[in-house]
């Protein structure tokens, strides 16, 4: 069973083509990381891939379902998104913005259940911000607010789980234990993940799948162990990198 | 009626809805028993009996309720079109008056006033003139990547300053004769009586609709694409607040004239006090835009009485002062 099947897709932005007849898979359970250069168009692809931006050509299939012909509202029901740099115009609470990750899943003329509170304030507490839930947006960290937004995303509870560099404004400690922890639960529930990852030693870490974005449409996609290697990854970012192993661990190094 | 959570906010929205609840009636209450006139409510109560015409009772139920009443209207219709311009344009600056809606909107009145059209007209020249004068802001000031707030706020002065230029233009080439209820009607002007059914069935769908649309709101003004992404037809939701905010500029407009500051004020006023939720935000911001705008016309002709001024002056030196309160005490309890 596949959650998500794209078939020959080709995206692009402002005249430039991210991907060229692209195929791609998302099995339950299974963590991709997107990597590719500055505006190379990670995030148009992830976007287009979330059915929020037109495709060129070829066609996404969620299940039996063709992503184009879904409501809004179903769609919201499969596919959540945590965008990459949320901006906040109007004072709003932490408690209403995890809030609004239920909204696909309450009724248009009803409001939130004793149902949807419990799964906000479990989200906080999986985060570590079960007392923030009255604090004001604004007056949280970069950090705490990343947190927050990453505690909407899992409220929505949806199969398919696209993340736009989730690790931004991150220290070490949540960088590595917030995605370990958030990547094992989805994994629990047999979601799909696609990560866009500025951190390559994050993204061969955490994702089992990678798909490379090379630019003018080209892609190189596969499991992490054959794909993370010297050549592809020096050739992407046009950087020479070097792998190191460390015990059983490795990691990239750029010269 | 909502299931809301707990918290500080929620506990502040059952206190300022009961508050509420007590001032406009109140405020009605109030304003018909103010006026440069006396009146004896025994021969009120007389009339009402009897049926046998009495000045006092002219006095309360034919001139002061009829304004009262379209003072209420009014206040609310601007209080709910500044929280749906704020939403819409994601910017807690737009309001009807800044943006030129309300400029637009008296143009189009003025035009069909001086061609002599038949008096029914204008409020449909109004509400024309408002979803234009809208639309042509949003598109304007629209660029790739949906609108910029300064981009947004200079195209809406601009557009709004154009307006005041044309509303000098056709005064300068109307006759004298009527010029003088041009003015008027520019300046804040309850002397038209009480509000039609159409005023109040404009105000009523727009606030039964962004009820309940309300969380569609609250998901807007997080983004565009991430209300997208969440179910939200952000494209309907949009061009419904488009009209629905110029429509109720239209009904404030045509009802008593150009009066700024509501539009802006009791929105942001109420957003220190219950938060940003538009399910508890567009309640209290009609409630208080109406109470407010009962009691500044009621002031507007006892104050100088028998001299009248205009409402506009009043909203300011009522809202201004207040409005830097709660700023400061916002700002205090926030870095607390």
């Amino acid at each position: 069973m596949t959650l998500l099947n794209a078939e020959g897709i080709e995206a692009a932005i402002g005249g430039q083509v991210v991907c060229r007849d692209l195929n791609l898979t998302l099995e339950p359970g299974r963590v991709w990381s997107i990597l590719g250069r500055n505006g190379i168009g990670k995030t148009t692809l992830l976007l287009t891939l979330a059915g929020l931006r037109p495709l060129k050509r070829g066609h996404i299939w969620l299940g039996r379902d063709s992503l184009d012909q879904l409501s809004r509202r179903s769609r919201a029901q499969k596919i959540g998104l945590l965008f990459q740099n949320p901006e906040i115009q109007f004072p709003t609470t932490v408690n209403e913005t995890v809030m609004n990750g239920r909204h696909p899943w309450i009724q248009r003329w009803r409001d939130s259940s004793e149902h949807d509170q419990s799964i906000v304030e479990r989200e906080l507490n999986r985060v570590g911000l079960q007392d923030f839930g009255s604090r004001d947006l604004s007056a949280l960290s970069g950090g705490e607010r990343r947190r927050v937004e990453l505690a909407a995303l899992a409220a929505q509870e949806t199969e398919l789980v696209f993340m736009d560099e989730p690790v931004n404004h991150l220290d070490l400690h949540f960088q590595t234990q917030l995605l370990k922890e958030f990547l094992a639960e989805c994994r629990a529930k047999a979601r799909a993940v696609v990560m866009v990852m500025h951190d390559v030693n994050l993204a061969t870490r955490f994702s089992d799948h990678l798909l490379l974005l090379y630019g003018e449409g080209e892609t190189r996609q596969g499991p992490v162990e054959l794909i993370a290697n010297e050549e592809n990854l020096s050739g992407l970012y046009q950087h020479q990198l070097h792998r190191y192993q460390v015990g059983d661990t490795y990691f990239f190094y750029p010269a | 009626m909502f299931n809301l959570q707990t918290d500080r906010d929620s506990r502040r929205f059952g206190w300022v809805m009961s508050g509420l609840a007590v001032l406009l009636p109140a405020s009605l209450v109030l304003s018909a028993l103010t006026g440069s006139i006396a009146i004896d409510w025994s021969v009120v109560a007389e009339t009402i009996r009897t049926g046998r015409p009495s000045i006092d009772h002219t006095i309360i139920f034919e001139l002061r309720l009829p304004r009262s009443a379209s003072a209420l209207v009014v206040g609310a219709s601007l209080a709910l079109a500044g929280v749906l311009m704020q939403a819409l344009l994601r910017n807690p600056l737009a309001d009807p008056y800044v943006l030129g809606t309300s400029g637009g909107a008296a143009v189009f009145a003025l035009i069909v006033m001086l061609l002599g059209l038949p008096t029914q007209t204008v409020s449909l020249a109004a509400a024309a003139g408002a979803v234009l004068s809208l639309t042509l802001v949003i598109f304007l000031s629209r660029d790739a990547g949906g609108w910029s707030s300064t981009r947004l706020l200079l195209t809406g002065i601009v557009v709004a300053s154009g307006w005041g230029a044309l509303i000098s233009f056709l005064l300068s080439i109307s006759q004298q004769s009527q010029v003088q209820g041009m003015l008027f009607w520019l300046m804040g002007d309850f002397r038209g009586g009480g509000p039609g059914f159409v005023h109040c069935l404009v105000l009523f769908a727009v606030l039964v609709f962004s009820l309940f649309s309300s969380r569609g709101l609250n998901l807007l003004v997080a983004g565009t694409l991430k209300a997208e992404s969440l179910g939200v037809h952000t494209l309907g939701l949009r061009l419904a607040l488009l009209i629905g905010a110029g429509l109720l500029t239209a009904v404030a407009v045509t009802l008593a004239g150009a009066i700024g500051f509501v539009g802006l004020v009791v929105p942001h006023m109420m957003r220190l006090v219950v938060g940003s939720d538009h399910r508890r935000l567009i309640p209290v911001s009609v409630m208080m835009g109406g109470s407010l705008l009962v009691i500044t016309e009621m002031l507007a002709r006892t104050v100088l009485a028998p001299r009248q001024l205009p409402v506009g002056v009043i909203t300011a030196f009522v809202g201004v002062p207040l409005f830097l309160y709660l700023l400061r005490r916002g700002s205090r309890t926030q870095t607390q």
